[in-house]
Parts: structure tokens; sequence; C-alpha cells
């Protein structure tokens, strides 16, 4: 199997290479590239995203092609594709961090900066926090609920249809923290940086 | 609910773990990757390595070891000392470093911070505040392990370094490290209370009520230790068992 981490120099993507090196053991073929070819070829695809939506999505339009090949790939032809983070966030129609933002409208959404409640909640939403598994999802087997996953955000993915939501966690409010809608998958928090947990995410994916 | 947060620190020197008792007499006490590892199976919500020679020395074996640390330890990095330039903490995020901890380079120049955080995103720039207390609810910035004075207000510049785009203060109390009689509960009151970003509280824990008073009566969201959990004294686990015994939430 080929899984592939894009890497469209999105900021620091080097404990999702050493966090999915470790759960393929050598088992599956891991690539780290964003040439189109490659990307073509992959059964999986992880679309990583650190810093702000504006600049993730500024690095993948500057990469000729990248943005029509996973779109391809992930809504044409129904193949598995994990976001995490900002990757996430960019499944939707805008963004709203610095400057309002088109996204890839993979899924109908904004992504707005987490109400803080005038200072009474400190961000970024930083740590350790619960998730509340709300519907079944494929890279949840395994995981209890009200599991610990590790965060670093402001800025929140609402999506307009609530059934793509499969888990939320509660900071000021109830925030999307992760998301399936057939073959595709995201986390706002990082499962590469959640300990044993973040790990059988990683496994539930690669295992699909 | 977001879980309040236990990071062990690892002071390294020389690539080998050491402590010292206000920055001065430093004891050799083990292989950081190994420390690390422990800390991390152990339940340690994050691991620090604070590179306490790092202005002086050779770079590559900080480097060299948070490669090490970054293929075994899937909990969040972060790494400080020594930071002085955006190459640097290209380098460090490339071995595999979550965040990155500024001292020194951020009280020269807080357009440093700006350039860092812009570059990286905020989630990895941690201004670490070496402060110590002046007169009664002043506290100053001091930089270089704590050698030199600077003459500007603690509270100000955590202030200042929040407006520009630092995503977590790591707050030591000068007064208080290595001297086992708890954090500066006041500094942290006072920085807590003038910013919105989150601060770890570092400097002076020597018992695991030491932490709750951090968390509960300092209001930061994580606290840091080395020496306590350092020479086995007190593991991880215990100190969270004793945190959620006071109604105090941790990821257990």
């Amino acid at each position: 199997m080929n899984v592939t981490i894009v890497d469209y120099q999105s900021g620091n993507i080097s404990s999702v290479i050493n966090s999915f090196t470790e759960v393929a053991k050598g088992k599956i073929n891991l690539a780290v590239t964003s040439d189109i070819k490659k990307i073509k070829s992959s059964d999986k695809i992880i679309l990583p995203g650190q810093g702000s939506f504006k600049s993730c999505v500024d690095s993948l339009n500057s990469i000729d092609g990248l943005v029509d090949t996973l779109k391809e790939f992930a809504i044409t032809n129904k193949k598995p594709l994990l976001g995490i983070c900002v990757g996430l966030q960019m499944f939707a129609d805008v963004g709203y961090e610095e400057v309002e933002t088109k996204g890839l409208s993979w899924i109908s959404g904004k992504v707005s900066k987490i109400d803080n409640q005038n200072g009474k909640f400190k961000l970024p939403h930083i740590g350790w926090n619960e998730i509340e598994i709300q519907k079944e999802s494929k890279i949840f087997k395994d995981i209890k609920n009200k599991s610990h996953m590790y965060f670093v955000h402001s800025y929140e993915f609402v999506p307009k249809d609530k059934s793509v939501i499969s888990a939320t966690t509660d900071y000021s409010s109830k925030i999307v923290c992760s998301i399936e809608r057939g073959n595709l998958f995201g986390t706002q928090f990082h499962p590469e940086k959640s300990d044993k947990e973040g790990l059988k995410i990683i496994a539930n994916f690669i295992n699909l | 609910m977001l879980k309040n947060r236990i990071i062990p620190c690892l002071d390294v020197k020389n690539g080998r773990v050491v402590k010292g008792i206000n920055f001065v007499e430093l004891k050799d006490a083990g292989d950081p990757v190994e420390q690390a590892k422990i800390y991390s199976d152990g339940g340690a919500d994050e691991i620090c390595f604070l590179d306490i020679t790092a202005s002086n020395e050779n770079r590559d074996t900080i480097i060299d070891i948070v490669r090490k640390t970054a293929k075994e330890c899937f909990v969040p990095l972060t790494v400080g000392g020594g930071i002085r330039t955006i190459q640097n903490i290209t380098d460090l995020l490339l071995a595999g470093a979550d965040k990155v901890s500024i001292n020194t380079a951020a009280v020269k120049n807080v357009d440093f911070v700006k350039e860092a955080s812009k570059k990286f995103g905020s989630q990895c720039i941690v201004v670490a505040i070496d402060a110590k207390k002046v007169s009664d609810n002043k506290w100053e910035v001091f930089t270089h392990g704590g050698r030199n004075k600077t003459n500007i207000d603690a509270v100000e510049f955590a202030k200042q370094i929040e407006l520009n785009g630092a995503g977590e203060i790591l707050l030591t109390s000068m007064d208080k490290d290595g001297t086992k009689s708890g954090y500066d509960v006041d500094l942290l009151k006072a920085i807590t209370k003038s910013t919105n970003i989150p601060v770890i509280a570092s400097g002076g824990v020597g018992t695991l009520d030491h932490l709750y008073e951090g968390i509960v009566k300092g209001g930061a969201s994580a606290v840091l230790a080395a020496s306590i959990f350092h020479y086995g004294e007190y593991k991880i686990k215990d100190a969270k068992e004793y945190l959620n015994s006071k109604k105090v939430s941790v990821r257990l």
C-alpha cells in the first residue's frame, strides 16, 4: 500500500512523519512529497497543516496542479484522505484567519475563531482535551469515548451539515474536532502527538 | 474539558541531563532520550528540553537528541536554549521538535517573536520569561540563564510578547528556581491575569502540593518541574493522582 503525506511546506510535519513511520513499521510504502504523480498513485493521503489558514491555502495553491490532484483523489475517486488540524480546516468553503480566504470547498462550512468569551478561555486552545464521539467513525475503532487528544488551535471548523461531525470537544462551546464523510476524514486535534490513543487513530486510518 | 498539563523538563548539557540549583552546581542525571521515553511512557503531557549552555556550544548535540527523542515519544516536545535565529528554529522543528522556547533573543528583539510566529505559527512559539522579584508585586526580566538584568518589567514584557504572536509563556521564577520551596505564586498570578495565552509555571517545585498551587492559586495552564521527577521522588502518575484527588482536572 502507498500512503503519502503531502509535503507542501505547510510548517512542521516531522511529528506526522515520525508517527506514521512508527505505526507503518515498514509494512507500507510511506512517501512524503508534493509530487503530483506520486500523489495520484497513492492509496491514501494525509494532508497536514500548521500555521494560519491563509498560509496553508497559499502554499497548496503555489504548487502547480496540487489542489486539482487532491480533489480528484478525494472527491472524484473517493479515496481515503485524512486532514489534520489546518489540513482539516481547509476542507471548508472559507476561513477567517488573518483575512477572508477561500478554502477547498470539499465540505461546506466556515472556519472561524473560537469564541473565548471575552478572555474567559485562553487562546490558543492548547493541551489535552476529551473528545466526545458523536457518531461511529472508522478511525475511532477501539477508541473510547472521552479519550484525551492533543489540541493546538485558535480557529474551529463549523460545517453546515452537522451529520459529518464524528466528534466534538468542549472548550467554551462544543468544538468540532473530527469529521467523517465517506472516504474523507479530518481531525482538529493532532493524532501524531496524542500518545498511544493518537497512534491508534493513525493505525485505523492506515488499516482502512 | 481542557486538562492541566504536567511537563517534566530535562535540562541538557553536553548531551546529558543535568539540573542546576539556582542555575549553578550542575549534577549529571542521565541520558536525555531514555529519560524522555520514561516520562512519555509514564504519562507526561509534554516533554521539555532546555539546552542550558547552548549559547556557547555546538548546537548539533541537541538537534541529534531531539531527532532521536522525536522518533520514540509521541507527545509534544518543546526545545529551548540558545535559539537566536529563524534557522535555529527551522533546524529544531525539522529534527522533530513541536515547539521552541525563545528566551534571550525575544528580550533583545521582540520582532523576532513576531517573525517566528508568522513563519511557523503561534502554536510552536513559546517565550520563556525568567523573572526576579525587585520589589512588592514587581518583577524584572533576566536573560542568559538568569545572569543578566534587563530593567524590563516582567508583566509588561508578557503582554508585549502576546501581542507579537507568542503562543505560550514559560514563566520561571529566578528566586525560586532550584529552591524546592514552591512556585512564586504572586508572579504567576500577575502574569496569568494580564495575558490571555496559556502560562506554564516553572521554578521551585519541591512537593506535589506546589503543582496544585501553581494551577489553582497561580492560574497556570501547565506546570513544569524537573528535580522532583528526576531523582525518582515522584512519578508523573503520582503527580496526576494527587492533583486529581484535589479536584484538579488532569489527563489520567
